[in-house]
């Protein structure tokens, strides 16, 4: 961790404002569209579960810096912010949430199965652990058809207590895919802390053991972020094998709009709430005197119109017909099926 | 038949249809435990690893989660996986990944992400392999809306379900009864894809439908030609799949003949033959000369001697008895 942090020192001289801001922006609008959820929530507007990513948001920004359009994502069911990183947009993930038509699954999933074919978004998975194996098999499908492509595999700590993560890693060292294993430490699966659940609470050494390179990152750094996993999904890239990233971050929110908190100290929270990703990238830039009111001023403006818009296209969103309801449990595409020549004597005559 | 035929087993006709899709479609490939060096746990693939090499050919770990749930990735990402599971039981392992994303995904992404997988396992009983290796748990599979669940008895369909499965956009299960891998028979020269959406009269009768499928198909069919001697016409229908079940031809059946009799491995409670015999109930009450009956697994996990294997799962005599009872009233 000091190593990381003094890389990032190093780093700080190199800051480049166009970049930066638009790192900030993009946390930006996380933070904005969840605050506008929680209102909706409470308004009734939004049901179910929903999780929040408030405090993470330099996680999802910086990790997805280092992806390309055509490659894979697959998330977990606190995804809205990987989603919108990754440019669904707002408009699609709000009336998602809403259930509606518009939503970018059609309003099926709702806030834990945002999910999107055009920019290679996986999904949300509500299955801890349930991503993994799937992203190993979205990556074998790339080595197999030749293809130069990472699999970016979010998942939380939570996870690694799953049989089906340490499945997949083994299954994804032995046959050298291209998996970005992210995992976001938020320290809490839920309300059980890591030390309560684990044995061996170093997680990458857990990767380790697959001979899976690992390292921890800090994940209230959005520039750490983006800096180790360029490193990570170059090296992916390049058909070095799966690697593995453990980035330390916190929820600042409740696990869902149903959690008490009952598990974790109110002095935690507002310690960590001191490291905030938005305000740490704001303190650096003041810092470097690249910091621009104007400009700040500028992008919340663009970011509040977002969502405000965003709200507005799902209250004018259609609900889908309950005559549909039983659509998309099988393809409507119907299989070419080519019928051998006794085909229609099998059916009828008997043996 | 009138192409030439030629003489194989329910394996070799399963191999066949796996080395034909490999040669047909390059994107296909075979993965699962011990399907490569060891030629599969039930010789399935033998020799498939020396013909289409390692790539395609895929060994796994013992992982059951982590290579079904790597088959249903592979198929969004445009590959067309065979995965193979050793039993029905191991694939309990896998059923998060089975009921929780195979079967869902279409439906949660609004009908973005298909998934063109095939799975295939061994199911059932009568090899004395006792109660983790011998249950018929496809009756529970067909409760999945999103998967198709077929269960191939003949040379025919052993033959041709498979290519029908990879051509299916969506997930599909096939079950393969594990005594029928040495059935002998002819097949034609020329055997290929079959349908996989209907049902089969398998033996045409006008007093009592048998409904069967998988394993006890060929002793319903025996029982069958015990009936007619006794001067009871029976008819047998082959279901062939089990979700979507083919509902149509079980009411032309049951319309024809005015009674029925399901045959099924699996256990009673909560079952396919309640399913069948509740869409009776639904569709063809009136019909009805009698009350339906059934001859299904007894309730108790699969005992390790033959003698109470034997006594455990439907047996030649229990089915001719049963079907006797429906037909005259009596015993």
């Amino acid at each position: 961790m000091a190593g990381a942090m003094q890389r990032n020192r190093r780093k700080q001289a190199l800051i480049d404002r166009e970049h930066a801001l638009h790192l900030l922006k993009e946390m930006l609008r996380i933070r904005r569209l969840e605050e506008k959820c929680v209102e909706l929530y409470t308004a009734s507007k939004i049901r179910g579960f929903v999780h929040l990513y408030i405090g993470e948001e330099a996680v999802a920004v910086g990790s997805m810096q280092a992806l390309r359009p055509e490659d894979a994502i697959v998330a977990t069911y606190r995804e809205h912010g990987h989603a919108l990183v990754r440019g669904v947009s707002a408009n699609a993930i709000m009336a998602e949430m809403y259930g509606k038509l518009e939503g970018c699954s059609r309003g099926r999933g709702g806030s834990m199965h945002l999910f999107d074919a055009t920019t290679h978004f996986y999904g949300g998975n509500a299955i801890v652990g349930g991503g993994l194996p799937l992203a190993v098999g979205l990556a074998l499908a790339d080595k197999l058809a030749g293809r130069q492509q990472v699999t970016a595999c979010y998942f939380g700590e939570g996870a690694v207590a799953e049989g089906e993560f340490h499945e997949s890693l083994n299954l994804a060292a032995l046959w050298k895919l291209p998996v970005l294993f992210c995992c976001e430490n938020n320290l809490y699966a839920m309300g059980t802390a890591l030390a309560r659940s684990e044995s061996e609470t170093d997680i990458c050494l857990k990767a380790a053991a697959f001979e899976i390179p690992a390292w921890p990152v800090d994940g209230m750094d959005v520039l750490a972020v983006e800096d180790a996993t360029k490193r990570a999904a170059i090296a992916v890239r390049a058909g070095g094998g799966p690697h593995f990233l453990e980035y330390r971050t916190y929820r600042f929110r409740a696990h869902s709009m149903y959690d008490p908190e009952l598990y974790r100290d109110k002095q935690e929270v507002e310690e960590w709430k001191k490291r905030d990703p938005i305000t740490l990238m704001i303190e650096r830039l003041k810092k470097q005197s690249l910091w621009q009111e104007d400009a700040w001023q500028r992008i919340e403006t663009e970011v509040g119109a977002e969502i405000a818009q965003s709200v507005d296209f799902s209250e004018a969103g259609r609900w889908e017909p309950v005559e549909e309801l039983t659509r998309f449990v099988y393809s409507e595409v119907a299989p070419t099926l080519i019928l051998p020549r006794n085909a229609g004597e099998e059916r009828g005559g008997g043996l | 038949m009138t192409a030439a035929t030629i003489k194989t087993t329910y394996r070799e006709a399963m191999r066949a249809a796996i080395r034909e899709a490999l040669v047909r479609d390059e994107r296909v490939f075979l993965m699962g435990e011990d399907v490569g060096r060891y030629g599969g746990c039930f010789a399935v693939s033998k020799g498939l690893l020396d013909e289409f090499g390692p790539e395609r050919i895929r060994d796994t770990p013992l992982s059951e989660s982590a290579f079904v749930g790597a088959g249903i990735g592979a198929a969004m990402g445009g590959a067309r996986p065979i995965v193979e599971i050793m039993t029905v039981n191991f694939s309990l392992l896998a059923l998060d990944q089975i009921v929780n994303n195979a079967a869902t995904i279409l439906h949660m992404s609004g009908g973005q992400f298909n998934i063109p997988l095939v799975i295939r396992m061994t199911t059932g009983a009568g090899r004395q392999l006792a109660a983790q290796h011998s249950h018929s748990l496809e009756g529970w599979y067909a409760h999945i809306p999103g998967i198709k669940v077929l269960t191939p008895a003949t040379l025919e369909d052993a033959r041709g379900m498979l290519w029908s499965a990879l051509e299916d956009p969506d997930p599909v299960l096939i079950f393969e009864n594990g005594l029928l891998y040495n059935m002998e028979g002819e097949l034609a020269a020329d055997a290929g894809a079959v349908d996989i959406s209907t049902a089969a009269i398998r033996r045409p009768g006008k007093q009592i439908s048998l409904i069967t499928y998988g394993g006890t198909l060929f002793k319903t069919l025996t029982a069958a030609d015990e009936l007619a001697r006794e001067g009871i016409d029976a008819e047998v229908v082959d279901l062939r799949t089990l979700r979507p079940l083919d509902t149509a031809t079980i009411i032309d059946s049951v319309a024809r003949t005015h009674r029925a009799l399901i045959i099924d491995e699996g256990w009673k409670s909560g079952s396919i033959s309640a399913e069948i015999m509740a869409r009776i109930m639904e569709n063809a009450f009136y019909d009805l000369d009698a009350p339906l009956a059934r001859v299904c697994s007894v309730e108790v996990p699969m005992p390790y001697p033959k003698h109470l294997e034997d006594a455990a799962i439907p047996q030649v005599p229990t089915i001719v008895a049963a079907a006797r009872r429906v037909v005259t009233g009596h015993d």
